[in-house]
């Protein structure tokens, strides 16, 4: 059965997003995109340093995976424009992560920020899929100004604390038309595998992958983790009880 | 003269363009993005721009991110 997730008019058969950041050599990367199966792939922007002389991201991810820069380091929707625009000129695609924060305790993007910078680079063409923290309005607005597809937040960047945003993720999953990707916070496969088993169309993850003792495994583990929430959203899952119900018969027992 | 390279004021000796001055800083042209007085240039006109008194560049890349 064919169940690809289309986003921009790209058919994806993984719904698994990986980020660079966080890994002790970007030599590790491709190990990860092997084994977690992902076919898209994060990165941000940032100044040359002239001063040190390091490696380029780039050379270490295939020209196949779908690149979804971010926009991290931006405050506001202007700063986030500039960003996305500047990726554009790198002629690295169109896709782009809207990430707007000026909260530097616990990283939680700016909604109305967001919702601008939206609007303007979806209106140059841009496949945007902005960050946001799970609000139902806010995700409605974006979609409404072009969002390719809406990114809410299961727990604070980098935290590794799951989904503590259940509930609001369910009500975006449920009333918002475009693919709710769960991105931020996922710590372990289970969480990744819940997301999926609710209805998120995709699951996007990072330091959960880098920050494992065996990344190359954990990526693998997180690829399957999705795969197994996708399967068992898409069989609908039987429902829980307070009582017991027995599977076996009860009837025709040996002393009857 | 003088140009503002990631907001550094930087002594350039002779005219040059911006791939000259690129190079000079030893960076490689495949991986960089550059702002010119806060527009952007497509590497096809880096050849084409040469560089002002107080010009102001920014000159980024991708690094690893989530």
């Amino acid at each position: 059965m064919d169940d690809n997730l289309i986003i921009g008019g790209k058919s994806l058969s993984s719904r698994l997003f990986i980020g660079t950041g966080k890994y002790s050599t970007d030599a590790m990367i491709p190990e990860m995109i092997t084994k977690s199966g992902s076919q898209v792939i994060t990165v941000a922007l940032r100044r040359v340093d002239f001063n040190a002389t390091t490696g380029n991201v780039m050379d270490h991810i295939p020209p196949d995976m779908q690149l979804l820069p971010n926009t991290s380091g931006a405050r506001t929707a202007e700063e986030a424009i500039r960003i996305a625009r500047l990726a554009q000129a790198s002629g690295c695609g169109n896709w782009i992560k809207i990430e707007v924060i000026s909260d530097n305790k616990y990283l939680l993007p700016d909604g109305y920020e967001t919702i601008k910078a939206t609007e303007v680079l979806a209106a140059e063409g841009f496949v945007v899929l902005p960050y946001i923290s799970p609000d139902l309005m806010v995700a409605k607005k974006l979609v409404q100004v072009g969002a390719a597809a809406v990114m809410p937040l299961g727990a604070p960047i980098g935290t590794n604390r799951g989904l503590k945003t259940k509930e609001l993720l369910k009500i975006l999953i449920e009333e918002i038309g475009v693919p709710i990707i769960v991105d931020a916070g996922i710590g372990k496969p289970s969480d990744a595998c819940e997301a999926m088993e609710m209805g998120a169309a995709a699951c996007l993850l990072n330091t959960a992958i880098a920050s494992a003792n065996h990344p190359g495994l954990m990526a693998e583990a997180f690829g399957m983790a999705v795969v197994a929430g996708r399967k068992a959203y898409l069989a609908g899952l039987g429902g829980s009880f307070q009582y017991a119900k027995a599977s076996s018969p009860l009837t025709g027992f040996l002393n009857e | 003269m003088q140009v503002i390279l990631n907001s550094k004021a930087e002594i350039v000796e002779k005219e040059m363009n911006v791939v000259d001055f690129l190079l000079l800083k030893g960076l490689n042209l495949e991986t960089v993005i550059v702002e010119y007085n806060e527009k952007i240039i497509k590497k096809d006109a880096w050849l084409s721009v040469m560089l002002q008194n107080n010009d102001r560049l920014e000159v980024l890349k991708f690094v690893g991110g989530g």
